[in-house]
């Protein structure tokens, strides 16, 4: 019995698919007909704001994507980057908010495999992963739930698939409650002759489809992406995806033995909008047609329609357009790995996208029109920000200054992650230099003596809420600063952009401010943008996220041998501030999580400053005249300090009388471009020339030792209190009782 | 000596173990893939590598066990050829029948990656006798299921016959283990089961050496 494609297209339908009237008659205007159920559903996954990018296109058109190393900008599954000798680094960030709200577990860990499988559809072998996840403020009762959930999907589908988790980002805010960020980074190795792309080459060729079977599974998700949240959010549950890392794993393996065979002519994962999205974009990058034969597709349940198929999202499966005369030896390794490989379709000259099932043709559409033609919207948008500077005479200071380091040490946004990222595999693959808990991830350049790729994730949102175009500025230098606190050059980036709805001027104003900003610091430090996602709507119930807009770096470290580390510093070794003193407190860590205010203009970041101090800083490193360093960013100077002390195991006896301004600002300021660093006692006078001489500010704080972090006259905490107020807040939020009972 | 690891879907430490194996030894192990159901007469250390084989889907190591390589591995166990099994490898030792007991969950029901400090309970193994008697040493652990378990009769006799090569101090014990036990060895002494990863503390690069000495023992590289 065939299955109908005739449902009658009633506006509540096209409704139901995310269609905006105007966005309809497009479609009407565009093939002179009303379209199959089918096709609408095709029209819907390829035009909803997750896939077309209709409303930031005009603005992600003006960032930086060039650059002599960028071998590969975005439009691509990933970015991909030139390291020398042969090699690239193929690189991601990808959002999967929506789905992680709904399903915790499930969404996180298919939003890993979704980065995943971007990154080994190049070439690539998966070789770094990070997670910036932001959830509801913690006494929110759905807060651990999403945690718990999250950090094990996350964890599940990484530590199965066997990449290492070597950086992040997690932080609440109330304005993440009813919508949590899960912002998926993956990084692969390959050989700059080995990239594999999507655009389909040769008329009459086959088209393969690879991997896991076809299911009913997320079934329209990308459209649900698109949309804000209501009540009615648990009935979306079916829209999300379940993950399968074990398939995932024999599918990269099966993919880049297969890449080496010469049988792959153009390959696309099946992502967002499965089938159609991996179709749509292969012949219409390639300038083809393509026409799909449903019947040969390998479905998992029983009569599945048309119209499922093709907007299925079951995960683990990947098109490609193979080279004929590679057939046998290119099913024999899927038969192998216990994969799916099956012929569905070809290649033609018609550039139309045909869809046949049962005998029937579903869906006929010009295949070019159905990417390129997508609306493009230039949404009203307005300027933010203006906020005055907040002067440090409004703000008192505390009583208790060790008493305010170790609130602010043990305050949720602050404390140690570990709880979080030991339930990452950070060691596999052995090559794991620097693992979470410091200011990149590194790991090693197989095949390599000496090289190195650092890796980092960044935003500050707070910053980017009160003023989005220095916000912007700041997620780019801030990971630029963390790459270069280890010695790394930062190379590239990519970015995982999350705003609320930007149908409302102010959101857009935010995404709008917040890309110029990105923009102008990619260009003035020379770090592109090579790849990125958008996810917007982040709401519910009318109710925005903070502006989030995520900035995955990835730096060259040329020998490790020359590399620095938040810890190893030496009893004795001098503690040296670069940069200026601490002077700006507006939009502080401390302010809003220890005094409960959030005000006043968030702190500029100079360009040029961060540039000169941070060249000075890779410099100062890659001479070896550095035994620790760490960047100044959230908590200001006394966190840096007290992150160091702990690192290190070692205390800190400093003097900060020669500063500038009131203790508050000089210990709890976040001023921009300023890293710590302690230098061996003999060459810190050499440093500090060599400061004066490039022009960067510095300052000799004291020297490492004894067992304490004691600032003279201010404070003298003992390390055991630090690492205390520190480690103890994760696992006492999420072990205790009330956490298994919310669950 | 040579060496050869097994390769089943789903395990991940693979490429770990084969760099080890191969720093430690100057040559590259041979791989032997799960359909295969013979090994080399001339392999004389066989490692099954730590990951997910066939996703751990049902009971950590139960498929993979029951795969034709394992019969070869079993066939040469039994003829003394030196057997090692990191994580996901010592869970198929233990559904294979070849090392007594069994890991359930960690007992705080989450994967856990750290490094901890294992005590070498018996340096007087074929695997363990580059280190000494009682000697702690460094290794990472990066597991769900660790959590050693033997019923009463058995524990005794693992215990009375030394068969406990490592143990983790009981600070750093991760997953619940009974008597802290991080790794086994049988009756006769030539299979090994733990979970801590060796083969990633191997080099500078790590951090640390600590897992070296282990290898080069089941290598013939420490005189005997």
């Amino acid at each position: 019995m065939s299955i109908s494609n005739t449902f009658p297209i009633t506006e509540d339908l096209i409704a139901a698919h995310g269609l905006k009237p105007d966005e309809y008659q497009r479609i009407l205007d565009l093939i002179g007909r009303e379209p199959s159920f089918t096709e609408l559903g095709i029209f819907s996954a390829m035009w909803n704001e997750h896939c077309s990018y209709k409303s930031s296109k005009k603005w992600l058109k003006t960032l930086p994507t060039t650059g002599p190393r960028v071998l590969q900008g975005p439009g691509e599954n990933a970015g991909v980057v030139d390291i020398g000798d042969g090699d690239c680094v193929v690189f991601k960030m990808e959002s999967h908010n929506h789905p992680s709200y709904i399903e915790p577990y499930q969404g996180a860990a298919t939003g890993v495999g979704g980065i995943l499988r971007d990154v080994f559809t190049m070439g690539a072998r998966p070789i770094a992963a990070m997670n910036a996840l932001r959830f509801g403020a913690p006494d929110h009762p759905k807060t651990r739930h999403l945690v718990s959930g999250v950090v094990a999907g996350v964890g599940g589908y990484g530590n199965s698939f066997g990449v290492p988790t070597v950086g992040g980002e997690v932080e609440f805010d109330a304005r993440y409650n009813g919508n949590c960020l899960v912002n998926a980074f993956a990084a692969g190795i390959a050989k700059t002759d080995g990239i594999f792309l999507s655009e389909a080459k040769g008329v009459g060729l086959p088209v393969v489809y690879l991997g896991a079977k076809t299911g009913r599974d997320g079934v329209g998700g990308a459209t649900m992406a698109s949309a804000e949240f209501d009540e009615s959010i648990e009935e979306k549950r079916p829209t999300v995806q379940v993950g399968d890392p074990f398939t995932e794993k024999c599918l990269l393996e099966a993919c880049l033995e297969l890449m080496q065979t010469g049988a792959v002519i153009a390959i696309q994962d099946m992502g967002a909008a499965g089938l159609t999205c991996s179709a749509v974009e292969m012949g219409a990058k390639g300038d083809l047609g393509i026409e799909l034969d449903l019947d040969k597709v390998p479905v998992r349940e029983e009569r599945m329609s048309a119209y499922e198929m093709m907007l299925s999202e079951s995960q683990e499966r990947m098109l490609m357009v193979l080279e004929p005369s590679k057939e046998e030896v290119a099913k024999a390794i899927f038969v192998k790995w216990g994969l799916d490989f099956a012929i569905v379709g070809k290649t033609t000259d018609d550039l139309r996208f045909r869809v046949l099932h049962q005998g029937e043709e579903v869906a006929n559409l010009p295949i070019k029109e159905l990417g390129d033609e997508a609306p493009e919207y230039d949404r009203e948008w307005r300027e933010l920000g203006g906020l005055s500077p907040l002067a440090t005479s409004d703000v008192e200071e505390p009583d208790d200054y060790a008493q305010a380091l170790l609130d602010l040490l043990g305050s949720p946004n602050n404390a140690s992650r570990r709880w979080v990222w030991e339930q990452y595999d950070t060691l596999i693959q052995g090559n794991s230099l620097q693992i979470p808990g410091g200011d990149a991830g590194v790991v090693r350049v197989d095949g390599h003596a000496t090289k190195a790729l650092a890796f980092s994730s960044d935003v500050t949102p707070r910053y980017v809420e009160a003023n989005p175009f220095e916000g912007g500025k700041q997620a780019v230098a801030e990971c630029w600063r963390n790459l270069t606190a280890t010695g790394a050059e930062p190379l590239a980036a990519t970015d995982n952009l999350n705003f609320g709805n930007p149908e409302r001027p102010e959101i857009m104003g935010q995404l709008v401010m917040a890309i110029q900003g990105i923009g102008e610091a990619c260009r003035a430090l020379d770090f592109p943008i090579v790849s990125g996602n958008v996810s917007l709507y982040n709401e519910t119930n009318g109710e925005a996220i903070l502006p989030t807009p995520t900035i995955g770096g990835v730096g060259l470290i040329p020998d490790w041998g020359h590399m620095a580390r938040i810890g190893g510093a030496k009893a004795g070794d001098a503690v040296i501030l670069i940069g200026g003193d601490g002077s700006h407190l507006g939009q502080s860590a401390w302010m809003r999580d220890c005094l409960q205010r959030a005000e006043g203009a968030p702190p500029p970041v100079d360009l040029m400053v961060e540039r000169r101090n941070g060249d000075f800083i890779r410099s100062a490193i890659r001479n070896d005249l550095v035994t620790s360093c760490h960047d100044i960013s959230s908590g200001g100077l006394a966190i840096a300090l007290a992150e160091m002390a702990m690192a290190s195991d070692l205390g800190l006896k400093l003097d900060l009388s020669d500063c500038q301004g009131p203790a508050h600002a000089l210990l709890f300021g976040e001023d921009q471009a300023r890293y710590v660093i302690t230098v061996p006692a003999d060459l810190a006078a050499y440093v500090t020339a060599s400061a004066e001489g490039a022009g960067v500010p510095f300052r000799k704080l004291g020297t490492v030792a004894g067992s304490s972090l004691h600032i003279e006259g201010i404070l003298s905490v003992p390390l055991g209190a630090l690492r205390n107020a520190h480690e103890s807040w994760f696992p006492s939020f999420m072990d205790t009782p009330a956490a298994l009972a919310a669950e | 000596m040579k060496a050869a690891v097994v390769l089943l879907p789903g395990l991940n430490r693979d490429r770990d173990m084969i760099a080890a194996l191969t720093k430690i030894s100057g040559q590259a192990p041979q791989t032997v893939w799960q359909t295969e159901s013979a090994i080399d007469d001339d392999v004389d250390l066989i490692v099954i590598p730590g990951g997910f084989s066939y996703g751990d889907y049902l009971r950590c190591g139960a498929i993979a066990a029951r795969m034709p390589v394992m019969q070869a591995v079993r066939e040469k166990a039994e003829r003394g050829t030196r057997v090692i099994g990191v994580c996901n490898g010592f869970q198929i030792l233990l559904e294979a029948g070849l090392l007594p007991g069994a890991l359930m969950r960690n007992a705080s029901l989450k994967f856990v990656c750290r490094e901890v400090r294992l005590e070498v309970a018996n340096a007087d193994t074929a695997f363990t006798r580059g280190y000494s008697q009682g000697q702690i040493i460094r290794c990472p652990v990066a597991h769900h299921d660790g959590n050693y378990f033997a019923e009463a009769d058995t524990l005794k006799r693992i215990e009375d016959g030394g068969q406990v090569a490592f143990r983790y101090t009981a600070e750093t014990n991760p997953n619940g283990s009974v008597n802290n036990i991080a790794g086994i060895v049988n009756e006769a002494g030539n299979v090994l089961g733990m979970m801590p990863h060796p083969e990633n503390l191997i080099e500078s690069a790590h951090g640390g050496a600590d897992g070296r000495a282990l290898f080069e023992a089941a290598l013939g590289l420490v005189d005997a």
